[in-house]
């Protein structure tokens, strides 16, 4: 699958992976409901780190859409709350 | 993937909202290509702003800097006269201006980062409108209108995915420049004032004020005292040097003529 990272580009993830980033997002949801943020930046830079480590960076010139988008490095519990919301976000 | 699958979602459906309006999936092309462009210009303002930002940044590093070093010497000068109290009052200054120092630090090495990313993402969003320009032209040249609409769908919702990624971090970029901007415009403010620059600058500066004193004390009394000595010498000196000279060689002269 194509994973995003806001602000640093397209990765190609295999879908073996899956299982792995569910964990770590499940986390990082419960760090946003308990707005914990000490726990989120943690649970989040794990997960972003985890994408890093095992996907391999798309072309510069690839026009493929995501399959999933994840928060940039230094979003806070804010931050995600708006992009939930989509306040956050810019329209392209 | 609870919060990162909603999170996708509202981002991808903002992303393509725009596009939503334009009726003829060929027409879609044309207009979702203009916005690229469009982006493209923005983001490149955005890495000349930040560097403008940075530059700036950088002047008032240097300009503190240059205070520092001034009270350094200024410390040195007065323990070098003595004047203990005044060399403390110098450092003093001096690490005062350390915590601006290290802000500006910060501010510098933050703006550096953004400028980096968004360059890379420049390049990024660069050759994706390229790579898009170019499918542009071979969906418009080979498929009909009901044949391109898949193919329109995709190559339009990836390259707006990356628009609306672009278009956050040159808005993020730009919120966090104006901070740094209204907290360096502070800074300048004071510099303008004096507040800062009466501190090492010209003749607000008292620890020069002083410092000058001090010397000019100490030069007045070298001087009196090479008066003294000059003086003090002259009469001797000019006897001392002026005997021998007169009386042995003509002397000598005297004998040898004699002699001859």
């Amino acid at each position: 699958m194509i994973v995003r990272i806001l602000g640093e580009g397209q990765l190609d993830v295999s879908d073996a992976a899956t299982d792995e980033l569910n964990v770590l997002d499940s986390r990082i949801e419960a760090a946003v409901n308990a707005g914990d943020e000490a726990a989120f930046r943690q649970a989040l830079t794990a997960l972003l780190d985890k994408v890093r480590s095992i996907g391999s960076p798309l072309a510069a010139d690839a026009l493929e859409p995501s399959d999933l988008i994840l928060p940039y490095a230094d979003a806070d519990l804010e931050d995600v709350r708006e992009m939930l919301t989509g306040e956050g976000l810019i329209p392209g | 993937m609870s919060v990162m699958k909603r999170v996708s979602m509202i981002f991808k459906a903002k992303a393509n909202k725009a596009l939503d309006r334009v009726e003829d999936p060929r027409e879609t092309l044309d207009y979702s290509y203009q916005r690229q462009l469009e982006m493209l210009t923005q983001v490149r303002r955005g890495v000349a702003d930040v560097a403008t930002s940075r530059k700036r940044v950088e002047l008032q590093m240097n300009t503190l800097q240059q205070q520092q070093k001034k009270l350094d010497g200024q410390a040195r000068q007065a323990l070098g006269g003595g004047r203990e109290d005044l060399a403390r009052e110098a450092l003093s200054r001096k690490s005062a201006l350390d915590g601006q120092l290290s802000d500006l630090q910060n501010q510098y090495q933050s703006l550096q980062a953004d400028e980096e990313k968004l360059t890379v993402a420049s390049q990024r969003l660069q050759a994706k409108v390229e790579a898009f320009r170019t499918q542009k032209e071979t969906i418009r040249a080979t498929y009909t209108a009901a044949e391109a609409q898949t193919r329109i769908g995709e190559a339009v919702s990836g390259i707006s995915e990356e628009m609306g990624d672009v278009g956050m971090a040159v808005q993020r970029a730009q919120d966090k420049t104006a901070q740094m901007q209204a907290r360096a415009g502070a800074i300048d403010e004071l510099m303008a004032s004096g507040a800062l620059e009466d501190v090492s600058g010209t003749p607000r500066d008292d620890i020069q004020a002083e410092l000058d004193q001090m010397r000019g004390g100490q030069s007045v009394e070298l001087e009196l005292e090479r008066l003294k000595g000059e003086l003090g010498q002259a009469a001797p000196k000019e006897i001392g040097t002026g005997e021998p000279a007169t009386q042995g060689q003509p002397a000598d002269q005297h004998q040898a003529g004699e002699g001859s």
